[in-house]
């Protein structure tokens, strides 16, 4: 796990040329590494954008309305949850929670949190990230 | 005279400007010429007056909130120290009755004290723990975390000390302790805050762990979504290494691995698996953790706050946490008020309470005003709870006979516009996103579950098809390895039950959307 994390902050994803080598460097075969990488929802196949954003879709912040928030960025954007904008700029990818739950709604950007999440706000958010 | 001030630098006050305030008091104190200190701590926990900042005044430490950046200019009106009369002003923390009720021991120092320096933990009472640990020796640690009647505070309730025996009594070249830290459970933050405001604590408890059952490497899985407490627990071993607190001399090490979004790993056999470095897969027990653990080792794997509250029962004594509680739950519960409420934040409070208690009167209701419908207790396997139900007592076995559970002791409210075939239906569909695929009633029946609930919402055969839901439920319950799919039914079965009034509704499928 901490090479992949390594791999992954390195090149934005899992390089399928880099599975080979973690491969034989662990004695493991191309399919158990491959395995792992499909397993776990944070490693990506392909770099994401240059911004990322996380909106938690998790219980807490469904009660301060966070799907009614998250719906109007995707559809602003034309995306389904972990699309990116043709320009690459942003990225969107629902999170399950971020631990903010008692300031919900809210959100990650490129590791930064967020929260107390309004329409303008997260306007705001959206509309700089894509500069 | 050099005044501190106080700012929480915790991810929840970040994330509500706090360092935007932060830049904006020494600027304007630059500006003005006076004298400050800034010390950023971990979070109070009264979260709905995030960004919270404290000034030391020779009458003690007096708050402020929530204070945004914009704020300071005017709060520094009358110099230093601030002025009690501002409007943002609320008086001394310990005097504020959301903190004033409570009765803090795990969470003592969160919030008062440098979560990055040594000096402040021991003066407000660190590594009391551990020396008393070593005075009573290993047996004797044990002894007093079973007689304090600590039990695992991830949710499932296991006895902490009974755990902690098994792995001791168990003869082994190596044996380990794990911290549980990836604390999913939306509506939950207690592991968060401590890594972040008090992550010293976290080592001194692996570190009494590890004394008390003979084991010589400790792991912190932390969840990648906690960004900051993973910078802050890295920094805080090293400074313990480098005061001879951890490593070879104390004979204990502790290493932090960072998880990669799944759920399911907060699952302990799961965690193990993914320690190891595979895919987080659940594990059948027999045999147990405590027998063949981490790569097969005698293994105490404990949530975070279990761990964080042994210092405090070595220190004062087991009697002194049994003491406090209710039935079969003794001592404290970090409670975390959470979602739609007015008062959102961590309440430590012996067990008791009740439901009712918690969400009304210390949680003042909604955030948005509404009346309360519905409580999800214990994370997104927990049960709703309606109104009708408000005087269950926080206690594991209460809640169990109501077919609710405590979990990480998480409590999220919701407002009268909420539509719980819609919760129900998001259960099902995060067991869908999250299961790890060994157990085919939760890799299945949960997507069956979805589309099922998705018929209901539509208005189609609902009668048949809550029959079925209700049917799929039994199987997950009983036909799966770990809580995921074995919890589930609760959020959705107490929906059904409790809000019938919901999926019993002619709906257009517009108004599905």
């Amino acid at each position: 796990m901490p090479i992949l994390h390594d791999l992954q902050a390195t090149f934005d994803q899992i390089p399928p040329e880099a599975v080979v080598f973690v491969a034989e460097a662990l004695n493991l075969t191309r399919a158990e590494v491959h395995g792992v990488v499909s397993f776990y929802h944070d490693f990506r196949d392909k770099p994401a954008g240059r911004h990322v954003l996380k909106l938690c879709r998790a219980e807490a912040c469904q009660s301060m309305n966070s799907e009614d928030l998250a719906h109007q960025v995707l559809d602003r954007l034309g995306l389904e949850w972990g699309g990116t904008t043709p320009d690459g700029r942003l990225t969107v990818e629902a999170t399950y929670c971020l631990g903010l739950c008692a300031c919900a709604p809210s959100a990650m950007l490129d590791g930064e949190p967020i929260a107390r999440l309004t329409p303008q706000s997260l306007d705001d958010i959206v509309r700089d990230a894509g500069r | 005279m050099t005044t501190r001030i106080f700012v929480p630098r915790d991810a929840a006050a970040r994330a509500v400007g706090a360092d935007r305030v932060a830049a904006a008091l020494e600027s304007e104190a630059k500006r003005l010429g006076l004298s400050i200190q800034l010390v950023r701590t971990g979070s109070r926990g009264l979260f709905w007056l995030e960004p919270m900042i404290e000034v030391e005044t020779p009458g003690g430490r007096i708050a402020f909130g929530p204070v945004t950046a914009k704020d300071v200019p005017g709060l520094f009106t009358g110099g230093l120290p601030l002025s009690a009369a501002h409007p943002l002003c609320v008086g001394r923390p310990e005097d504020i009755p959301f903190l004033k009720r409570q009765t803090r021991i795990t969470f003592a120092r969160c919030g008062i004290v440098d979560p990055l320096s040594l000096a402040d933990y021991r003066a407000h009472g660190g590594y009391r723990g551990l020396e008393r640990a070593k005075s009573l020796g290993a047996a004797g640690t044990v002894e007093e975390v079973v007689k304090s009647g600590l039990r695992g505070r991830g949710g499932a309730g296991f006895p902490t000390g009974i755990k902690w025996k098994t792995v001791a009594d168990t003869t082994a070249d190596q044996k380990y302790i794990v911290c549980n830290a990836d604390e999913g459970d939306s509506g939950t933050y207690a592991d968060r805050m401590i890594m972040e405001g008090d992550p010293f604590l976290l080592i001194e408890g692996m570190t009494i762990a590890g004394f008390a059952v003979g084991a010589t490497k400790g792991y912190v899985y932390i969840r990648s979504e906690y960004p900051d407490a993973i910078r802050v627990m890295a920094r805080a071993i090293m400074l313990a290494e480098a005061e001879g607190l951890l490593g070879a001399e104390v004979k204990f090490d502790i290493e932090i691995r960072v998880g990669a979004g799944a759920y399911v790993c907060g699952e302990e056999t799961s965690l193990l698996e993914s320690l190891e470095g595979k895919r987080g897969q659940v594990r059948a027990k027999p045999p147990l953790p405590a027998h063949k653990g981490l790569f097969g080792k005698p293994t105490v794997i404990n949530n975070l706050i279990s761990l964080a509250t042994v210092p405090a029962i070595l220190a004062d004594g087991a009697k002194h946490y049994a003491d406090l509680g209710m039935g079969r739950s003794r001592g404290t519960m970090p409670i975390q008020l959470a979602g739609n409420v007015k008062h959102g934040g961590l309440f430590e409070a012996a067990f008791g309470l009740t439901l009712g208690e918690i969400v009304d009167d210390i949680g003042g209701g909604t955030a948005s005003g509404r009346p309360v419908r519905a409580v999800q207790v214990g994370g997104p396997l927990g049960a709703y709870f309606p109104r009708a139900l408000f005087d269950t007592p926080f206690d594991y076995e209460a809640f169990t006979a109501r077919d609710g559970l405590v979990g990480h002791g998480g409590v999220v409210v919701f407002d009268d516009t909420v539509d719980m075939a819609k919760q129900a239906r998001f259960a099902l569909e995060f067991c869908a996103i999250e299961s790890c695929g060994k157990c085919t009633p939760c890799r299945i029946g949960s997507v069956r579950g979805t589309e099922t609930m998705d018929k209901i919402i539509r208005g189609e055969r609902t009668a048949a098809n809550l029959a079925l839901i209700t049917d799929l439920c039994q199987t997950l319950k009983f036909g799966s390895l770990c809580a995921l799919g074995g919890f589930t039914p609760y959020p959705v079965m107490s929906a059904i039950n409790h809000f019938p009034e919901d999926f019993n509704r002619p709906r257009l499928s517009a108004a599905a959307e």
